[in-house]
């Protein structure tokens, strides 16, 4: 039989499943054959677990017994920086790239407890640096809207997975957009959680004050559905947060009122110069903010003073984190070693050969911030402004419920356009960084395509809610793309 | 501006060996990094730093093993790059 793998979503699979209309290793072997078929081209996956059919059949025992919950069967693609017991997490690097996961992470066990299936794991920026995928110490991965693209980063192989039907859905991790700016880049909706809102047990370490984990999905309510699985409070993870942490308080009456930070995309949006705001995507964002008028959203001009300095306070505490998080590669307990003339060279060895040419520079950057002399003009001085910008939002959220930007100032760039120049790499990331930095849920949605050279790329709008308040992102999320 | 023998001192402390090459490409990219990141530097000095992931705080736990003893460890050392029974090797830190 042919499964319509396009349209299925978490909802109408599972319920195909009850009924018996296919079984989960139809489903799975479903999206096998698309993966043998497309994936020599894309490159999503660095891994196809062999025993993906098995995971199936037993997927289909618990739907036998009767006791399947919405994602029981459900294929999954998971992001190479989670771990999965017994199975190789790289995390795009050479120097993991046989290191066999010891334990689950708690995503994971929670997704495992209900019966999913995880297919295989996916391509990504090494260790989570990057924008683009192409930081992989394995091959860039790319996007399945135009194969000279690239699919976003640095989740950019879960992305590519459920954009070219090689998963129904899929978890990525977020730093500073890395679930988003993919999700975007590929038609998808990418939810980055609330600080602490997902466990980050098992989630190998970028920055681990901005990492969460999150799905990446074709809707908002199958975000909603894996969001509610893997959420809430863990003993495994001290920064975890329960249903309780926090109240947001909601102003809108009947709907969430939306704010916008016109002042800060004018200041985007001036010239045609390399950090300006693509046309397309502008023309974009104001239609869809239209459309929010028309669905009866209140729209507000909000004013966030602070913000210019989002992208220089991410990148230092980025750099600084990055550094201390990536000091326990040292060729000793796991992963890549190579061998030194003493002890202290292999160090030198293991590290020169095992981490990517991102990695170094980011180590290199955050050894520079945090080193005496200055570590207050940089690190201490990202700190105060992180407090600022913090602020900055928690006062335009005293009177709105969403702050709407587009996801990022362009479509998906060409497959080599940025790689040689990390700055302009760094300036993806404008509007993404932010809730990272103050901890804030965040989701992009899909919102329209740019023409480009006959292919239609995917453009999104990102929204972020209150601390704890993902209810209404998945709320306005769903409004907007028409969803019941 | 930042020099090759900053860089090279950089990469002492991340214990990183980087060949000559690296250095020189180096330099002028961690240089312009930093000259982007530096503006913040104009921020006032006066802001008081405060935690703000909002609800995050110290958690204290029982110190108690959450798992049986030895369940873990021959999972764990099966992926240190040299062993010896249940210790990990590594090579002679004090010099003869």
């Amino acid at each position: 039989m042919t499964i319509d793998l396009k349209n299925l979503t978490i909802q109408n699979t599972h319920e195909a499943l009850v009924r018996g209309d296919f079984t989960v290793r139809e489903l799975v072997e479903a999206y096998l054959n698309v993966i043998q078929s497309r994936d020599g081209d894309i490159h999503a996956y660095l891994e196809v677990y062999a025993d993906a059919l098995q995971q199936a059949d037993l997927a289909q025992e618990i739907i036998k017994s009767g006791k399947s919950t919405l994602l029981t069967g459900i294929p999954f693609a998971l992001k190479d920086n989670i771990l999965l017991k017994g199975k190789i997490a790289s995390s795009g690097s050479k120097m993991l790239e046989n290191y066999h996961a010891t334990y689950d992470a708690t995503a994971v066990a929670r997704l495992k407890k209900e019966g999913a299936v995880f297919i295989g794991r996916t391509n990504m920026d090494e260790f989570a640096m990057g924008g683009s995928t192409e930081n992989s110490a394995y091959g860039a991965t790319k996007n399945p809207h135009d194969i000279t693209r690239v699919p976003g980063g640095t989740s950019g192989g879960s992305a590519a997975a459920v954009a070219a039907d090689m998963a129904l859905v899929a978890l990525g991790s977020d730093t500073g957009g890395s679930i988003r700016q993919p999700a975007s880049f590929c038609g998808l909706v990418g939810l980055k959680p609330t600080y602490g809102g997902v466990s980050r047990y098992g989630l190998m370490a970028a920055v681990s004050s901005f990492d969460q984990i999150g799905p990446i999905t074709k809707t908002v309510t199958d975000a909603e559905i894996i969001f509610t699985a893997i959420h809430g409070k863990d003993e495994h993870d001290g920064t975890s947060i329960s249903e309780t942490t926090y109240t947001p308080q909601r102003v809108g009456k009947t709907k969430p009122v939306i704010g916008v930070p016109y002042e800060f995309l004018k200041a985007n949006s001036g010239s045609e110069g390399e950090s300006g705001i693509d046309r397309d995507v502008l023309e974009n964002f104001n239609q869809s903010i239209e459309h929010f008028k028309k669905l009866g959203f209140e729209v507000k001009d909000i004013s966030l003073p602070n913000i210019s300095n989002c992208l220089p306070v991410y990148y230092i505490l980025n750099f600084a984190e990055v550094s201390s998080n990536l000091a326990r590669y040292d060729g000793v307990k796991y992963g890549f070693n190579k061998e030194g003339k003493d002890f202290k060279d292999e160090y030198f060895k293991t590290r020169a050969a095992g981490f990517g040419t991102e990695a170094r520079r980011r180590i290199l950057l955050g050894t520079y911030v945090l080193s005496s002399g200055y570590y207050d003009a940089y690190y201490n001085k990202a700190n105060a402004a992180r407090t600022l910008i913090t602020n900055d939002f928690h006062t335009a959220f005293e009177k709105v419920d969403i702050i709407i930007t587009p996801t990022t100032p362009a479509p998906a760039f060409k497959i080599g356009e940025k790689v040689s120049n990390p700055l302009a790499m760094y300036l993806e990331d404008i509007f993404t960084v932010t809730p990272n930095l103050i901890g804030m849920p965040a989701m992009s949605i899909p919102s329209g395509f740019s023409e480009i050279e006959g292919k239609k790329l995917p453009l999104g709008i990102q929204m972020v809610a209150r601390h704890g308040d993902e209810k209404t992102l998945f709320e306005a999320g769903k409004i907007f793309l028409g969803e019941k | 501006m930042i020099s090759q023998s900053d860089i090279e001192k950089l990469a002492q402390l991340a214990r990183i060996e980087l060949t000559e090459e690296e250095k020189q490409k180096l330099a002028p990219e961690i240089d312009a990094i930093l000259g982007y990141v530096a503006q913040i530097q104009k921020i006032s000095s006066n802001t008081e730093t405060q935690p703000v992931l909002g609800a995050v705080k110290n958690i204290i736990r029982t110190d108690i093993a959450l798992n049986e003893p030895s369940s873990h460890t021959q999972d764990i050392l099966a992926e240190a790059p040299h062993r010896e029974g249940d210790y990990v090797t590594v090579q002679k830190i004090i010099a003869q």
